[in-house]
């Protein structure tokens, strides 16, 4: 037992320096990439569940768009139902996954997990950061899966179109990672969170026009999508297909009032959301205890 | 590991200095002023049954949690101010695993040197030299789910020491082992103590644990009752325990008090008598019984031990601990 004796002659310093001390920045940095990484490798990890997440989307392609494709007459969407179910499916595939980083939120604070990641030497809004971003990822890569099925609703594997269709699923995606972590923050039961979801989610999906074409909606309802996100987003998505593939359904849009939002406006609409949600969670988790 | 010539205030020359530690929670004082010095390179106990407030002040000291009031230095950086210096400076093993179950070993080290801002080199050469150190390098392929508790315990330990923090904060880290597995545990710090000089700041109810730290503190409902080395602190409290049995303890718990001027306390398994340099005391303690005609059956010495020190601290014994304390057991979500 070396000595410990009150009053002994003041020992060295006890902070060791760590080697080559990286600017803050860099640590910053490291730290989102550890969170990202940390995502894609637990995706990695289970390939089951990450195949499984994607049954969904897939069934509603092929029973929905299989089963309406005949009864819905082309006049009715502006061409093929099943392309024009497409991007409705891509919101779907992306919402399962993003909506997990709210509830691995909550989860993880309940075991103890968080206060683990809590600990690492950055600020708190970064870790939040990280983690949406690694949720962002993670949905992206579901949605490009997805995509490369469009082939079997008749879309052409043009790379600027399936780019920019790739890029929308991002910002969707980025989206709703985004909100779900700042309903997660105020919340602490997994519970409350998936009622919360499932009523939230049904009637975004069901008003943006993923299903069935926003001008067959009552007046009244038609008004609640202009502050839809998904509504933007499968509206965004329709429009590039639009552009690239003659004869495709053509868009409903949104209407603020009686005027056509353009689609450059309904992506900052998107991304000015996504931003404020992830602001906002950033600001709540930093008071998290 | 070298020491820095940072600026030394008074406080830095210890690793941890803790006054007027206190966290009061809505209806709940967890945590009621609690100071602290713990010199660099030392290996202290935070003693103290469940909801005394030991992870409380942990998260204190770590800057998870903020004080209600009081103020701490660690690891030469206030946690109040520079919680991310204090983060960088220690490493925290908690008391539930929070490793991912899903990923090896090695990943698991990989992603959390990343987490703490090491470089990817340096983060791959500190997994291979902290796997090595704990054992685990044979395992460190192997998911995180197939390793045994004890392990697990070890990866967690490595992954606590991947950044070199110089204080090592350890909350109840055998809790759930087997005794073989808590044996290794307590090697590994040891090795840890003598390699490296890190300063270790462990929470514990096993008593046996305590027995190994080079200081003590006492915790009990949100203070510090008594701190000091262990043979310091059962020093204090003086005395040997010399329990006799008799065929009448009254008659004999009277004898001790009126012939020896002693303070018999009566209890299921006879008279215990606290008593300086017990073993010559036993002699006049039959004599005087045999005067007084009370037949003795058994005497037994024992030394004090943490238990009496807890015993006589705060009334209760922390191996058979009474009615649970009125408030929560500090640990927050």
């Amino acid at each position: 037992m070396t000595s410990s004796a009150e009053g002994a002659a003041p020992p060295r310093q006890p902070v060791p320096a760590p080697p080559a001390t990286p600017g803050p920045l860099v640590r910053e940095l490291r730290a989102v990439h550890a969170l990202v990484l940390r995502d894609l490798l637990r995706m990695l990890a289970q390939p089951t569940q990450t195949a499984l997440m994607l049954i969904q989307p897939l069934l509603f392609l092929l029973l929905l768009g299989g089963g309406l494709a005949a009864l819905v007459p082309a006049t009715a969407v502006g061409g093929d139902y099943r392309a024009y179910l497409f991007p409705g499916v891509l919101v779907m595939t992306v919402q399962t996954p993003a909506v997990t980083v709210g509830m691995r939120l909550i989860t993880d604070r309940e075991s103890g997990h968080l206060r683990e990641t809590l600990m690492a030497p950055v600020r708190r809004s970064t870790l939040l950061y990280g983690s949406c971003l690694g949720g962002t990822t993670e949905a992206t890569v579901q949605g490009a899966v997805l995509l490369a099925t469009a082939g079997t609703v008749g879309l052409p594997y043009h790379p600027v179109l399936l780019l920019s269709l790739l890029a929308t699923v991002a910002l969707a995606s980025f989206v709703l990672t985004a909100l779900a972590a700042a309903l997660a923050i105020g919340i602490r039961s997994v519970e409350s969170f998936h009622v919360l979801l499932s009523l939230a989610l049904m009637p975004l999906l069901f008003l943006s026009g993923a299903f069935f074409p926003l001008t067959a909606l009552p007046g009244w309802l038609a008004q609640l999508t202009a502050v839809n996100p998904l509504a933007y987003a499968v509206d965004v998505l329709r429009r590039s297909i639009a552009q690239h593939v003659p004869g495709a359904p053509a868009a409903t849009t949104v209407h603020w009032g009686d005027w056509q939002v353009p689609a450059a406006l309904e992506i900052v609409a998107l991304a000015l959301l996504g931003v404020s949600a992830l602001l906002w969670a950033a600001h709540r988790f930093g008071r998290l205890e | 590991m070298t020491g820095t010539g940072r600026h030394a205030g008074d406080v830095d020359e210890y690793a941890i200095y803790a006054h007027g530690l206190t966290k009061r929670y809505p209806g709940a004082e967890a945590v009621r002023g609690v100071d602290l010095h713990v010199h660099p390179g030392e290996t202290f106990a935070f003693l103290g049954p469940n909801g005394a407030g030991k992870t409380t002040t942990i998260a204190m000291l770590c800057a998870l949690a903020r004080p209600t009031s009081g103020h701490a230095r660690v690891a030469g950086a206030d946690i109040r101010s520079q919680p991310q210096q204090v983060r960088r400076g220690v490493g925290l093993l908690f008391q539930h695993s929070a490793v991912d179950p899903d990923l090896s070993a090695e990943r698991n080290l990989y992603l959390h040197a990343r987490l703490y801002g090491l470089s990817h080199s340096r983060a791959r050469a500190r997994g291979a030299t902290l796997l090595e150190l704990t054992g685990l390098t044979a395992r460190r392929r192997d998911r995180v789910r197939t390793l045994s508790g004890g392990l697990r315990r070890r990866l967690e330990i490595a992954r606590a020491l991947l950044h070199e923090p110089g204080v090592l904060f350890l909350d109840e880290p055998t809790v759930g082992l087997d005794p073989h597995a808590r044996a290794q545990v307590w090697d590994h710090l040891a090795r840890l103590r003598a390699d490296q000089r890190t300063t270790v700041f462990v929470t514990t109810h096993y008593l046996e644990e305590a027995e190994h730290c080079d200081r003590i503190a006492i915790l009990d409902r949100g203070r510090v009752v008594a701190h000091g080395t262990p043979a310091a602190l059962k020093a204090a409290i003086g005395d040997d325990r010399v329990r006799v049995r008799t065929a009448d303890d009254a008659a004999a718990a009277a004898a001790l008090r009126q012939d020896l001027a002693l303070r018999p306390a009566a209890g299921p398994d006879g008279l215990t008598v606290a008593v300086e340099a017990g073993a010559r005391q036993i002699p006049r303690l039959c004599a005087a019984l045999a005067t007084r005609g009370v037949p003795v059956h058994a005497i037994t010495l024992t030394e004090p031990t943490l238990d009496d020190v807890f015993f006589h601290h705060t009334g209760r014994s922390i191996t058979h601990p009474g009615p649970p304390p009125g408030h929560g057991d500090g640990r927050q979500r």
